[in-house]
């Protein structure tokens, strides 16, 4: 125990290199999850396991930033949702055709493309799906009539590039290639090159034209997706989720569980120690027996136990992580007010007739603060492995989606064997950088609290 | 020490109690329907619904109360023979799961589980304990370094990695990228094969070398930062002016100094070994405790969860009680008495 002011614990800390390379990683951290929280709607991170929410995106597409290091470029998820419109009317036929150019510049076949619309019309409109591709070859795709309907309507659809029709229509259009299209793939055709099957790279136009007769007709969405095997800047998992939203959202909730859990059980260790060692005699030796049953309790299974029986939600699992932190805090500080009560102004304060509280709060729980906060720093990685490793087991809270539980599901998908190595690396490097902030600092503050190990 | 072992039993049959009643409640009901619908004539031989739906009531009933069902989980009858019975090492037979020969006695399911964890996690412990002393030692004596500061980041940056992960990563890289071990931990040969102890040691080659990995540089930390408060003791100083040999100072009379608190964590960290490993060998799919206890709690089997939380809990206070005699042989300051 040294007495130590906070002014000079600031002076120290910022000498150390340690703790300013802490502090900034911490800082960065914050405000990514300032900037997640504002920016993100809490909608997409709450719809995290809902299937539906993430259909137009592709499946464990790897990350974008990859074809900078490839030599041959791996095709993007392309969604494209503002056309260029044109609306002709001629002799009580109305023609609306939206544009979608494409610029395809890589060396693999796009996995598939879908294209989603709703429209409102009445009668039954003709739909028709062409592509002008960079050769100047124009192929037809899908002539199809949408649903009768008396008055008007309103209709979605979503058309796949593995539609039946789509393949007769290219069938029947096989003369202008030199290859036999028998197992291709409506995409392999319609991105190929006309003498071999290899992708033909340059500027494709789809056009989808629907035709109204006495009747107006409109398309209000209308989205063309391009199946890429690249998506975003964290790619994709196998449930076609957004693995950066994922990301981004774990940091604001790791630094909660940690901040919270470290917080939490150093506050109440140090105050239940600090009081054992304060009382003394008959006090102490209970509270301190109660301590060692706690200590000899293994954590991690009973962890696993409160969990899976009582409650996964999260709030519940920082109290449980709680139960077991405080343990070794307490014994410290027991051992540290045992040598701060004997000193003469806590006597002192005591003879004047002090509270006991206000002793313990006034004259010795302040001498421990430096210590404590060396302590909720360096208890912060553990609360936040802790939490991890219990997602990780599938224990966790599925309605967070936490860096443990993507983790997870990258186990129970296999990502490993499957060599998706962008589901497995992220998540791991961000617990271990959110460790790591913390770590830094609690050691830096750690050498000015314990100067021995300094030298 | 034996009121702790109580009291943790006690925690785990209070925790798991109330849901595993309720399993196996549900157990006989279902297995009362299942034996009627088997056998039709029972069904035929009653006129009305309700005489047959009276019937099977009371079979059911009759049942839980020879199982002892009636009464709560916390009723002091119950809780009193199911503690008895684990003082007696007679931990019952589990409900769902058997170990491999297909015993489902709880206390050959643990003896088959046990030595495998031992033979993983502790020769993993021993390795790292001594790799850590050793560079702890070493750096200790040349604070400043450049292999002071290696070793200090390196456990630094190690300590903030979740071991779990950096398994993942080893399958993913020596285990699919470049096909060097198996990724499944489990041998693929039965146990009574010759070849089975050496296909287990290549087994277990890659959880081995993650652990140690991952492990020794906390370890070379700490006994460094124990020997540089001991190096700076007036003792050493004098022994340095004597002009007794750094080397020898360090190896002999620092670490024998260093060692009580070494001696504690070594005890400690072997005994939480047996049970700490619960993700690690989820991750490897190593057949041992850990994996055992965590299949016991998703299934809700309450034999097995007791009897594996009192085996950890027995090796965990016997360890301290050896790490507290070991101390005072170290550290004679604290022994007390005559």
């Amino acid at each position: 125990m040294s007495n130590i002011t906070s002014q000079e614990i600031k002076q120290e800390f910022i000498k150390s290199k340690m703790g300013i390379v802490g502090i900034t990683i911490l800082l960065i951290l914050v405000i990514i999850s300032i900037i997640t929280i504002i920016s993100i709607p809490v909608e997409t991170f709450q719809e995290w396991n809902n299937p539906g929410n993430w259909i137009s995106n592709p499946k464990v597409a790897i990350p974008i930033w990859v074809n900078i290091f490839m030599i041959e470029k791996i095709p993007e998820h392309k969604i494209m949702e503002n056309p260029n419109i044109e609306k002709i009317s001629i002799d009580g036929i109305n023609l609306t055709s939206h544009h979608f150019g494409l610029n395809f510049d890589y060396d693999d076949f796009p996995n598939d493309f879908i294209y989603e619309f709703s429209s409102e019309y009445s009668g039954s409109p003709l739909l028709q799906i062409s592509v002008i591709r960079p050769d100047g070859i124009k192929l037809d795709l899908l002539t199809t009539s949408l649903p009768y309907s008396d008055g008007k309507t309103i209709h979605s659809e979503r058309i796949f590039s593995t539609d039946n029709s789509i393949k007769k229509n290219l069938f029947l259009q096989s003369e202008k290639f030199e290859f036999i299209f028998e197992r291709l793939s409506a995409e392999n055709i319609v991105f190929s090159k006309t003498n071999t099957n290899e992708p033909l790279k340059g500027n494709y136009i789809f056009s989808i034209d629907m035709y109204g007769v006495n009747s107006k007709t409109e398309i209000h969405e209308s989205k063309l997706i391009v199946g890429g095997k690249a998506f975003g800047i964290m790619g994709t998992d196998e449930l076609r989720r957004d693995l950066a939203i994922g990301l981004l959202w774990g940091t604001p909730l790791a630094l909660f569980i940690g901040l919270a859990v470290s917080i939490a059980s150093v506050v109440s260790g140090l105050l239940y120690g600090v009081y054992a060692g304060y009382k003394g005699k008959k006090t102490d030796e209970t509270m301190m027996r109660f301590n060692d049953v706690i200590y000899a309790l293994p954590a991690l299974p009973f962890l696993i136990i409160l969990s899976v029986t009582i409650s996964n939600s999260i709030f519940v699992m920082v109290g449980f992580l709680m139960i077991f932190g405080w343990v070794g805090i307490a014994k410290v500080a027991r051992s540290m007010s045992l040598q701060i009560k004997t000193r003469g102004y806590v006597d002192a304060a005591n003879m004047m007739g002090q509270k006991d509280s206000k002793i313990i709060l006034k004259h010795i729980v302040p001498q421990l603060l430096p210590y404590a906060f060396a302590s909720i720093a360096i208890s912060v990685p553990a609360a936040i492995t802790t939490e991890a490793g219990l997602s990780f087991l599938g224990l966790g809270d599925p309605s967070f989606p936490t860096w443990g539980q993507i983790l997870h599901d990258a186990n129970t998908f296999g990502a490993a064997a499957r060599g998706m190595w962008w589901w497995i690396m992220p998540p791991g490097i961000m617990i271990a950088i959110t460790g790591l902030a913390f770590v830094f600092i609690g050691n830096a503050l750690d050498a000015i609290v314990n100067p021995k190990l300094k030298r | 020490m034996f009121g702790v072992l109580m009291i943790t039993l006690l925690i785990t049959i209070a925790l798991v109690g109330s849901n595993m009643d309720t399993i196996l409640k549900q157990g006989v009901v279902f297995q009362v329907r299942a034996e009627i619908t088997e056998n039709p004539a029972i069904a035929q031989s009653f006129s009305s619904v309700n005489e047959f739906e009276g019937f099977v009531q009371n079979q059911i009933d009759q049942r839980i109360q020879a199982l002892g069902l009636d009464e709560p989980w916390y009723s002091p009858q119950r809780i009193g023979v199911t503690m008895y019975k684990i003082m007696l090492l007679d931990f019952g037979n589990a409900t769902f799961l058997t170990s491999d020969e297909g015993s489902s006695d709880v206390k050959d399911i643990l003896f088959e589980k046990l030595p495998r964890t031992v033979l993983l996690f502790t020769t993993a412990t021993i390795i790292i304990s001594s790799i850590g002393i050793f560079l702890g030692a070493f750096s200790s004596s040349k604070v400043g370094s450049t292999i002071d500061r290696v070793t200090s980041s390196f456990a630094i940056i190690s300590s903030s990695f979740p071991v779990w992960w950096i398994g993942m990563l080893m399958i993913f890289l020596f285990a699919f990228t470049w096909q060097i071990f198996p990724a499944r931990a489990t041998p693929d040969i039965p146990s009574s094969d010759p070849a089975y102890l050496l296909s287990l040691l290549y087994h277990m080659a890659l959880p081995l070398i993650t652990i140690v990995m991952i492990g020794f540089g906390s370890w070379a930390y700490l006994v460094r930062n124990f020997m540089v408060g001991i190096m700076q003791e007036d003792f050493i100083m004098a022994k340095k002016t004597i002009g007794i040999k750094e080397k020898k100072i360090i190896y002999t009379h620092a670490l024998k100094n260093a060692a009580p608190p070494i001696v504690t964590i070594l005890a400690l960290s072997l005994s939480g070994s047996l049970g700490g490993a619960i993700i690690t060998e989820a991750v490897f799919d190593w057949p041992g405790m850990g994996r055992l206890y965590f299949e016991a709690i998703t299934v809700m089997d309450l034999p097995v969860i007791i009897g594996a939380t009192y085996l950890l809990t027995v090796f965990f206070l016997i360890s301290i009680f050896i790490a507290d005699l070991l101390y005072g042989y170290f550290d004679p300051r604290v022994r007390t008495g005559q």
